[in-house]
């Protein structure tokens, strides 16, 4: 192939910037899908992306336009997934940035684009939306040469929606951003930036040839697995799966090998040719670490074993979390699960429980801590209830992440306050435009894992954007708080916190269970405790009624279903010690928020 | 001979009480004629088919004293009673006259029950009632003038806005009139009721539990001895036809919504009037649903009603040591064991841990 009529690039785009809108109008522009088959959104692949109007990730694909080659490759749309990022970048030689011209550039637009900046990616920049009545493209063309350095009348405009502009996008596309380079008669170096589980197929890799050729059949050494596999199956997306003899350098494809596990095919992997293979591998993997944790657990305990399989399978799909088994005293049987954020811990819980049936409850999110002990020895805890006892510990160190916030003017206050209150220390505040403000914080990620974002989201109207890396560890003065049920610790509870906000999270936690817990034969004293110190107390009065008044003739069908639905409910409760607890009442008190 | 007896529902009021569920109807008295009629030809029909002799009727509503007394005993009339047979009719006070007592007595009725349910007046202008203390009392002169040997009072706690004190004085009118028979029930939300839509006026566990042992304290002094969850009697005055209820006896409903157990068999009839007669006029079955249980689950229903009473339960079908302090051993009778006061109040708790001897031993 000519590789100068080809072009590898991705959209970098804010959620609901209108990234899958735009590459449903390219896939038409290119004749890529019969009009009879178009759907919006084409490219997105899980319902839960369509259903939440987000796209983690949309399907690579290959458009013809103008004589030309486009592999349109996408990047994930979320912080959580910023190594997929570098990799999918990794794959391309420039991208579209693509901006709501009612909005303005978000942060992890900007994170991404410094990071094309980087990689010496071309940007073409563009302002959607130009048919919404809110948009104001002067003003956000100004802002993206201001942050960016890109002049405002380079950047194009356009309506993914309408379609008004895209041709030309498409044509700045071909002739602003380079054509691959690369070495056919190299040893083959070819970069899996994707990988996902198909059923039927096994893995199905998306590929990005540097050097040498990717040929059908040749036996392959993947480099960082350090496992051999045959290329069952070379293609190209267009969008369907198109078989081809092989794939040249600065080519984009598929490639599958006969592998059943995504881990063995991860984002970053170089495959090289087992009989000539590269001298070395691509610059940039790494393997996933998993920043936020929780034990996940059936609600009924009887599906363990289906959870076990569930998240088994699932790591077929999505190599990047992590599970071992947990018990907890509280909720029974689980698996303490770590993850690439919050976002991808909801999505695996919501995938968890769609496409396998399960019904879960998950603990707070946690993050891994460093202890180390005073015989001198340094552990990392992520499960609050392996913390080691309080006189055992010397320090507890704890993960912070940097925080670019960018937000209208009008919110600066309340976000300055919202980072203030979650132990943020601010680095930098800078006016991108007269009505943009970019803040940086350093913040503890145990903070930002506790709903910050939402918070962020709701102080703001939507309007502030939040993009994060991570900052290494600190000293933090950190106390494990313990909730006690009838005396018995009720481990779900149990939270590592800074020791000024211990206090209120114990009393609310107390209060918060005492509205939740039913009343019981007894008194149950509720008691939030850090060590032997008890903190917080309050008491669920003894149950002095249960009974049904009357009893006659036509009561007794119903008393009985009544006993039995009773029965029922007791049988969904957890008992900590003596004390019966609903499954609600957990699933409840673990959505306090502080 | 075994006990066999007839419920017969009147489901016809005069206004609806706001915290009422039961199968009852303010606005078809024009019914009252043809529904008599249809009692009449289902009873004929049941007795046609083999209903045994009953030894107990109880009537209940529904409001019967809202239907003609002739017309009522014209019902009754139909069903062949066995020497010495109980029969009760539900009376609302403001209905009661001494020639509607006359007319009952000389029909065969031998006990009432007067819906007295409080003797504050805003307790029964809370309740939505339309009587007050001095009509009751006016009723019980009236059926002791008739010659009534015994009738029961039956009084509620938890209404919104009644106070513990308010409670005691009921209780203490109550027993000043030397009922023979008190039911006392803690007010109850039922499902689909004005009350249930209103939770200001919910009641509380803790008020109904004070006012629980207040009835217990109260007619217990007075030589009212407790029977049933509800219910307190001098002795030789427990309702025969409600013990039947508690003890798996077999009973016949007649009319619409009334329920049956024949056989092992529990089965109720069309919920409306209006279908009731019109399944009798085109002698089609008034049933709406039954169930029959399977032998294990028929042990265990009836340990869930004998716990209710005096006479307890086999010990072995509780965890006595468990449940100290909510159960003890029957006074006469050491294999067996009977609720605490305490335990009554948590009945429900009590009755959710009973093993069913058949279920244990499979």
């Amino acid at each position: 192939m000519d590789l100068s009529r080809l072009r590898n690039l991705s959209i970098v785009a804010h959620v609901d910037h209108g990234k899958s809108t735009l590459a449903d109008r390219l896939l038409e522009l290119c004749g890529a899908v019969d009009p009879r088959d178009m759907r919006a959104q084409y490219l997105d692949s899980m319902d839960i992306e369509r259903e939440r109007g987000i796209t983690i990730k949309l399907q690579s694909v290959r458009l013809d336009y103008r004589d030309h080659v486009l592999n349109l490759i996408d990047t994930p749309g979320h912080v959580d997934f910023g190594y997929e990022v570098s990799r999918s970048l990794a794959a391309c030689e420039g991208v579209i940035l693509l901006v709501d011209a009612a909005q303005g550039i978000e942060a992890q637009t900007l994170a991404n684009c410094y990071l094309a900046i980087e990689n010496d990616l071309e940007i073409v920049a563009c302002l959607n939306k130009l048919d919404l009545p809110a948009a104001d493209p002067d003003r956000c063309a100004t802002e993206i040469e201001q942050v960016l350095g890109i002049p405002a009348e380079d950047i194009l405009r356009i309506s993914a929606k309408t379609g008004d502009g895209v041709t030309d996008l498409l044509d700045a596309v071909i002739d602003r951003i380079p054509p691959p380079t690369g070495e056919a008669s190299d040893p083959l170096q070819a970069l899996i930036f994707d990988s996902y589980y198909d059923s039927y197929r096994g893995v199905v890799s998306s590929v990005r040839v540097m050097n040498g050729v990717l040929r059908t059949g040749s036996r392959l050494r993947f480099m960082q697995a350090g496992a051999v596999h045959d290329a069952d199956e070379v293609g190209v997306r267009n969008p369907a799966h198109t078989p081809v003899p092989s794939l040249g350098p600065g080519e984009t494809g598929y490639l599958i090998a006969g592998i059943k596990d995504v881990r063995e095919a991860r984002s970053g992997e170089t495959v090289t040719e087992a009989s000539r293979p590269a001298g070395a591998p691509l610059a940039g993997y790494r393997d996933p670490k998993p920043m936020v944790f929780c034990g996940i657990f059936p609600i009924d305990g009887d599906q363990f074993a289906d959870l076990r399989d569930a998240l088994e399978k699932l790591r077929l799909n999505d190599g990047s979390y992590t599970y071992e088994p947990e018990t907890s005293t509280a909720l029974g049987f689980g698996f303490r699960c770590g993850f690439l954020g919050l976002l991808h811990m909801e999505i695996i819980r919501e995938r968890l429980e769609r496409e396998f049936n399960l019904d879960l409850i998950a603990t707070a999110p946690s993050v891994a801590y460093l202890v180390r002990r005073t015989n001198g020895e340094e552990v990392e805890v992520d499960n609050p209830s392996d913390l080691p006892p309080q006189v055992e510990v010397e320090d507890i160190t704890e993960p912070f992440l940097r925080c670019t916030i960018l937000t209208p003017k009008d919110y600066t206050g309340t976000v300055m306050d919202l980072c203030q209150t979650r132990r943020g220390e601010m680095v930098k505040l800078e006016y991108l435009s007269p009505e943009r403000v970019e803040l940086i914080y350093k913040i503890p990620l145990a903070e930002v894992v506790r709903d910050f974002f939402d918070q962020l989201k709701s102080r703001t109207q939507g309007y502030a954007s939040l993009d994060y890396e991570d900052a290494g560890y600190e000293r933090s003065d950190l106390v494990k708080v313990d909730v006690l049920l009838n005396g018995v610790p009720a481990d779900a509870f149990s939270t590592i916190l800074h020791k000024d906000k211990a206090q209120e999270y114990g009393r609310r936690m107390a209060e918060k269970l005492r509205e939740l817990i039913p009343r019981q034969m007894f008194d149950v004293p509720i008691q939030a405790a850090i060590g032997g110190r008890i903190i917080s107390r309050e008491t669920v009065k003894a149950k002095r009624k249960d009974v049904l008044a009357k009893c006659y003739g036509g009561d007794i069908t119903r008393k009985r279903k009544l006993l039995e639905k009773q029965k029922e409910g007791k049988k969904r409760m957890k008992n900590i010690g003596r004390v019966e607890v609903p499954q609600e009442a957990f699933v409840a008190a673990l959505k306090l928020d502080d | 001979m075994r006990p066999f007896g007839l419920y017969v529902h009147v489901p016809f009021c005069s206004a609806r009480c706001d915290y009422c569920s039961f199968a009852t109807w303010t606005d078809r008295h024009h019914l009252v004629d043809a529904y008599l009629a249809a009692c009449r030809a289902d009873a004929d029909r049941l007795v046609a088919a083999g209903l045994p002799e009953v030894t107990s009727v109880f009537v209940g509503g529904g409001t019967p004293t809202l239907v003609p007394g002739d017309g009522l005993v014209a019902v009754l009339d139909r069903v062949p009673r066995a020497a010495g047979c109980e029969v009760t009719v539900e009376c609302n006070p403001d209905d009661v006259t001494p020639q509607l007592v006359d007319t009952y007595l000389s029909a065969g009725v031998n006990r009432l029950s007067f819906g007295v349910q409080s003797t504050s007046a805003h307790v029964l202008a809370a309740l939505g009632r339309s009587h007050d203390r001095a009509n009751v009392e006016r009723c019980v002169e009236i059926a002791r003038a008739a010659g009534l040997r015994t009738f029961n009072l039956d009084v509620i706690y938890g209404a919104a806005g009644e106070s513990l004190d308010d409670w005691c004085r009921t209780l203490d009118d109550v027993i000043a009139l030397d009922p023979p028979h008190v039911s006392a029930y803690a007010l109850t939300v039922e499902g689909g009721t004005p009350l249930a839509a209103d939770p200001t006026r919910h009641p509380d566990d803790d008020d109904q539990a004070d006012k629980y042992l207040a009835a217990t304290d109260r007619l217990g002094r007075v030589g009212l001895e407790w029977y049933e969850i509800s219910n307190w009697a001098r002795p030789g005055h427990e309702c025969r036809h409600n013990l039947l209820y508690w003890t798996m006896g077999e009973y016949q409903g007649l009319g619409c919504a009334a329920h049956s157990h024949r056989d092992g068999r529990r089965f109720w009839n069309l919920r409306t009037p209006d279908r009731y007669i019109e399944a009798v006029t085109s002698a089609a079955s008034v049933e709406a649903a039954g169930e029959k249980l399977p032998a294990d689950e028929r042990d265990l229903e009836a340990l869930q009603l004998e716990l209710r009473t005096l006479r307890g339960v086999p010990a072995e079908a509780l965890d006595a040591e468990a449940l100290a302090g909510l159960v003890e051993p029957a006074p006469d009778d050491p294999t067996r064991v009977v609720l605490t006061v305490r335990g009554r109040l948590l009945a429900n708790e009590v009755a959710l841990r009973l093993r069913s001897p058949t279920v244990t031993a499979g």
